[in-house]
């Protein structure tokens, strides 16, 4: 049996964490708002850019001069991931749940006898990876030093991707996010973003002739890049919402456990004062008696 | 008059009816009237200058690698940056 002492030690101990979880919850909500918006605001960009992109690609096809981010490199070996992590925890199985599922894809891939790399962007998501995967993580980047992810960002990730693969490192790229369809569901998702997935029924250029300067081919090979950096800059905006959602969740639910033990420590701590206080009473009316 | 639309990848900067705009693009400035013929060039970094109405002083914007197109709606520029 704890001693009252360690009991009203306890109780405290569970309250300074409570006020913890509680202060994250609300900052979690409050980032949560701002990166909606952030989200949202990226949005017309993105879809206009697609849009230009599948009516462009449409037109230039699979032909033979068609730009190597399009048609792909011919093979189907090398397989890189880029799998988007965050700096920080306390958001559930935000980051764990990315993890889980390149780890699911670079298994069937490995299965399949094809080769994996992994890119990781974010710190959380290094020491799973290289521990299941040790020395298949290729290149890293680093975002420890920014407060918010910003386009600038994506750019320099593409950057480096772009390099890779003009290198001939690797045939196909996969991204690996959360995407985020509210503050209580995140949904861990990899999509292929290497060579650029054609869109079948794209819309055609709308019947009218259009003019194109320079040509439809060094447009094509302008936007697509482009295109990749979107991709990635609109996988760290869904994850920056995402971790903020997961956080608040994983915090509320953390406050309400706390709540829940300091009630059952308050009621044991309540008990053993009584228990003490009949047995004080007892011994001084039995040594009365006694007398 | 011409629709405008400016949008980079954190907002949607100008969406507004406006006179004529001229474009710094890749193979030479070009300026866009409303009716203009269908037309897609990438932009180089540069200064775009947006007439609100027949010879009123332009507006400048300074805007760096993108991307213009003209359509029956009008003018769409996709820049990385405004400054």
């Amino acid at each position: 049996m704890a001693t009252l002492k360690e009991l009203k030690g306890r109780i405290s101990s569970v309250k300074s964490t409570q006020k913890i979880t509680k202060a994250k919850k609300m900052v979690a909500s409050a980032k949560l708002r701002r990166a909606q918006a952030a989200a949202e605001a990226g949005r017309p960009y993105a879809s206009r850019l697609e849009s230009v992109v599948a009516s462009l690609a449409a037109k230039v096809g699979k032909s033979d001069s068609a730009p190597k981010l399009l048609a792909g490199t011919g093979k189907d070996q090398v397989h890189l991931l880029l799998v988007l992590n965050s700096d920080r925890g306390l958001a559930g199985a935000f980051n764990s749940n990315i993890v889980k599922a390149a780890r699911d894809k670079a298994q069937s891939l490995l299965a399949e006898g094809k080769t994996v790399k992994f890119m990781l962007v974010g710190r959380k998501g290094r020491p799973v990876i290289n521990r299941l995967f040790p020395k298949m993580t290729v290149a890293t980047y680093d975002t420890t030093g920014f407060r918010d992810l910003g386009f600038a960002n994506a750019a320099e990730i593409n950057e480096q991707l772009m390099a890779m693969y003009e290198a001939g490192e690797f045939d196909v790229a996969h991204l690996f996010f959360s995407k985020f369809r509210s503050a209580l569901l995140q949904e861990a998702t990899g999509q292929q973003i290497i060579p650029v997935a054609m869109n079948a029924d794209a819309p055609a250029a709308g019947g009218a002739a259009v003019e194109y300067e320079p040509d439809e081919e060094a447009i094509l090979a302008d936007l697509l890049p482009r295109n990749v950096t979107v991709q990635i800059f609109k996988g760290l905006l869904e994850n920056a919402a995402s971790e903020q959602g997961a956080s608040m969740t994983a915090m509320d639910n953390a406050t309400r456990n706390a709540g829940d033990l300091i009630n059952k420590l308050t009621i044991q701590y309540n008990r053993s004062r009584q228990a003490a206080i009949t047995k004080e009473l007892i011994e001084i009316i039995s040594g009365a008696e006694a007398l | 008059m011409l629709q405008f639309d400016l949008v980079t990848p954190t907002a949607l900067v100008r969406s507004e009816e406006v006179y004529m705009v001229t474009v710094p693009g890749s193979e030479g400035d070009f300026g866009v009237l409303e009716g203009h013929a269908p037309f897609m060039s990438t932009v180089k970094a540069g200064e775009l200058a947006i007439y609100k109405s027949a010879g009123s002083e332009p507006e400048r914007l300074t805007i760096e690698g993108g991307f213009a197109e003209v359509n029956e709606r009008g003018l769409t520029i996709l820049a990385e940056k405004v400054g």
